[in-house]
């Protein structure tokens, strides 16, 4: 009795040590045999682009790997991980004065398998050629620049884009004012425009204003405003806006910048005297509610948030962020879902999670997002196109909420041009071969 | 006609937002040759402080009309207390040192206060628009303003002014310009250069956080504002002398009518425009319009 009481006391440990092993080994086999793929995760964790942009994409790649790890993903996205193989996110800050050595950084030291992210259409055009030199999967989640596939990268093997770029967004915006604004077209003879000093801003403004000049004849150009990235104050740019009488006054502000041109241009009637257009405004609904004046043109840049298509995988996209970060996402967070899940197709597709096959995979895959089907149509299946919605802002006064209304959706073909024209030779060209219907 | 009158109203708008955001860095200068880099961080905190508040304020119904005493309260607190902190916590044990070492001694403290307020405050950006609002606007040939930017108007000339008796006509100014002067004979003469020396850096701070809280209720609070107001920050006393506060204005005019001209008649060359008359005036006065006369030691 005495020895099989004292046995049991030896056995006892042993037994415990012996299943807490048992439970312990298979976790600890799979992490030493199973190779993960370790992923780059690229947005603004620091300054003016956080908030509204970087945060959110940062969130979404977060919420999407944690989740699709766990295989529990809507379909057709519920396997594990990247074909079974296990994503580990690395995530980076963008907000650098040198995101050329933070990108080599990455792929040299760190020795991630692929990277996705990116805001900033000057990062993307500064780490595009960088892309190809380091042979390394690069997934652009949301930059907007057209230059990237069609000046930068014209025979792209390892960068890829998974959202639409920057012609999209104006192109919509301005069959949206000439085709769904009739107060607007009916005295449209003059156009103005306040874009950020760089790639993007400029991209913008080019593609708005010569889709208008195409669209209906004999408007002209009032005025255009380029004032550094993150100014902050607007005032002399309004007044000169003001002064310039423009029936449309066209802006792919976003974050900060955005925000603080629509609550001193607002407060100065700015809003009320022109038709004003904002591109990229869906991330300042929630921020400003009623201080954006009802009617103006609220773009998301694509069918993304307040436009996103009713699906399984865009409600739990919803639910899920919403309940994780407290905040439903933004085009952002959807754009970097959509990067995310574009590999994931790509690598299922291929039944291999490495970075050769969702290389060659994800070249021409259309494949669907929480906002709808992304394509990678353009540069030899390497840039994506997306269908797109534009809407006039109203506030709710009951509810206490921004909403849009007199949605108008887009077709990615409608919208986007064709792989064999640039953006610019397509828009001067009369949209040739543009789907509308 | 028109375009005059908004080059006018838009060069002295933003020539005094400039002067309030740039006062304070050139009054901790000429008292302590110290390039404070960290005032865009007290800008910021400023900002945030008063944005904060002012949100917290409003979500109780009163009346608006006390958000124009919050503000300030907001950045005399902030900026008193983190001043506060910055000098005797840190800079004191500085002092004597190359003026290059406290520049990043001070380069240090900005990235300290632009993470604490982050980890404050988020990355959410924050919005106090309702002061800027509630006085509402006034038309001038036609083009309305706010009368909240008349108000900033009037409390950059209100700071001007009030430094400008503070340090000419009463006896703690004129001490203090005696060890603007020379802070050697300043002590020899048992003037409490130390003392002088914090209260100075608070002052700064201070006038650093008015910047940014008088600005919060025009813009949204985002990080990485502070960064940005340094850069023109430092054109402005470059422009009008090291040290001087009357160089900080008349610097702050340069630029706000060189950025209203250039984005009323040629926005192109808005950007370089303030850059353009900043060489244009290094070119003819190495040290800027004001700069404070340096004694030769031997």
């Amino acid at each position: 009795m005495t020895k099989v009481s004292q046995l049991g006391k030896i056995s006892r440990p042993l037994a415990s040590t012996l299943a807490l092993t048992l439970a312990i080994a298979p976790t600890t086999l799979f992490a030493q045999d199973s190779p993960t793929f370790k992923l780059g995760v690229v947005s603004f964790l620091s300054g003016g682009a956080s908030g509204p942009f970087g945060v959110p994409s940062r969130n979404a790649a977060e919420l999407i790997v944690d989740a699709m790890n766990k295989g529990t993903l809507p379909a057709p996205y519920d396997s594990v991980g990247f074909a079974g193989t296990l994503v580990e996110p690395l995530f980076v800050d963008e907000a650098s004065k040198n995101v050329v050595a933070d990108y080599q950084r990455l792929v040299q030291k760190d020795e991630v398998d692929g990277i996705v992210g990116y805001n900033s259409s000057g990062s993307c055009v500064a780490i595009a050629p960088e892309v190809e030199k380091l042979e390394t999967l690069t997934v652009l989640s949301a930059c907007g620049t057209s230059q990237i596939f069609e000046e930068i990268v014209t025979e792209p093997k390892y960068l890829f884009r998974a959202a639409s770029h920057a012609t999209m967004d104006n192109v919509a915006a301005a069959r949206y004012v000439v085709e769904h604004t009739p107060e607007a077209v009916e005295k449209l003879s003059d156009i103005a425009g306040i874009n950020q000093n760089y790639s993007w801003g400029f991209d913008s403004w080019r593609d708005f204003s010569a889709s208008i000049k195409v669209l209906k004849d004999d408007v002209e150009i009032a005025n255009e405003q380029f004032p550094k990235i993150f100014a902050g104050q607007y005032g002399a740019e309004i007044s000169a806006l003001l002064t310039a009488r423009a029936d449309v006054v066209h802006s792919s502000f976003w974050g900060g910048d955005l925000e603080a041109l629509v609550i001193q241009g607002a407060g100065r009637g700015l809003f009320g005297r022109t038709q004003m257009v904002l591109t990229s405004s869906d991330t300042a609904i929630h921020r400003l509610g009623r201080q954006i004046p009802d009617g103006t043109i609220i773009g998301a840049r694509g069918s993304y948030s307040i436009y996103a298509p009713k699906s399984d995988l865009n409600d739990w996209f919803r639910q899920a962020y919403y309940d994780r970060y407290g905040v439903y996402p933004v085009h952002p967070a959807y754009q970097m879902a959509n990067a995310v899940l574009g590999m994931k197709a790509a690598a299922d597709k291929a039944g291999v999670g490495t970075e050769e096959a969702i290389i060659a995979n994800l070249k021409g895959l259309s494949y669907e997002g929480p906002g709808g089907t992304v394509d990678m149509a353009l540069a030899d299946g390497h840039q994506a196109i997306t269908g797109s919605a534009y809407g006039t802002y109203k506030f709710d006064t009951e509810t206490g909420l921004g909403t849009v209304e007199n949605i108008v959706t887009y077709k990615a073909e409608c919208i986007n041009p064709p792989a064999d024209l640039t953006s610019q030779e397509w828009i001067t060209g009369g949209f040739v071969g543009a789907d509308c219907e | 006609m028109i375009t005059t009158v908004a080059i006018i109203l838009d060069g002295f708008g933003f020539a005094a937002w400039l002067f309030l955001s740039s006062v304070g860095l050139t009054l901790i200068y000429g008292v302590m040759r110290i390039l404070n880099i960290s005032h865009g961080g007290f800008y910021a905190l400023g900002a945030y402080s008063a944005a904060w508040a002012v949100g917290l304020y409003t979500q109780t119904g009163n009346t608006i009309a006390l958000t124009y005493l919050i503000i300030p309260l907001a950045a005399i607190i902030v900026g008193t207390l983190t001043g506060l902190l910055v000098e005797r916590g840190l800079l004191r044990f500085m002092y004597g040192h190359e003026e290059v070492l406290m520049v990043l001694v001070t380069y240090a403290v900005f990235l300290i206060l632009e993470d604490a307020t982050k980890l404050i405050w988020g990355t959410e950006s924050y919005v106090a628009y309702q002061p800027a609002y509630w006085l509402g606007t006034i038309d001038v040939a036609g083009i309305p303003y706010t009368i909240y930017k008349f108000l900033i108007i009037g409390t950059a000339l209100a700071v001007g002014a009030g430094l400008y008796w503070g340090l000419n006509r009463t006896r703690a100014g004129k001490l203090l310009l005696v060890v603007i002067h020379d802070r050697e004979v300043s002590a020899a003469l048992g003037i409490n250069v130390t003392l002088f020396f914090t209260v100075t850096f608070v002052i700064g701070t201070t006038l650093g956080a008015l910047g940014g809280a008088l600005t919060a209720p025009e813009i949204s609070v985002v990080p990485g504002i502070g960064a940005e107001v340094i850069v023109m920050a430092f054109a402005v006393i470059v422009i009008g002398g090291m040290g001087s506060v009357g160089g900080a204005m008349i610097g702050a005019v340069i630029v706000g009518f060189a950025r209203a001209l250039s984005v009323h008649l040629y926005p192109p060359i808005e950007m370089f425009s303030i850059y353009l008359v900043m060489a244009m005036v290094l070119a003819i006065k190495p040290y800027g319009l004001f700069a404070l006369a340096e004694g030769r030691k031997i």
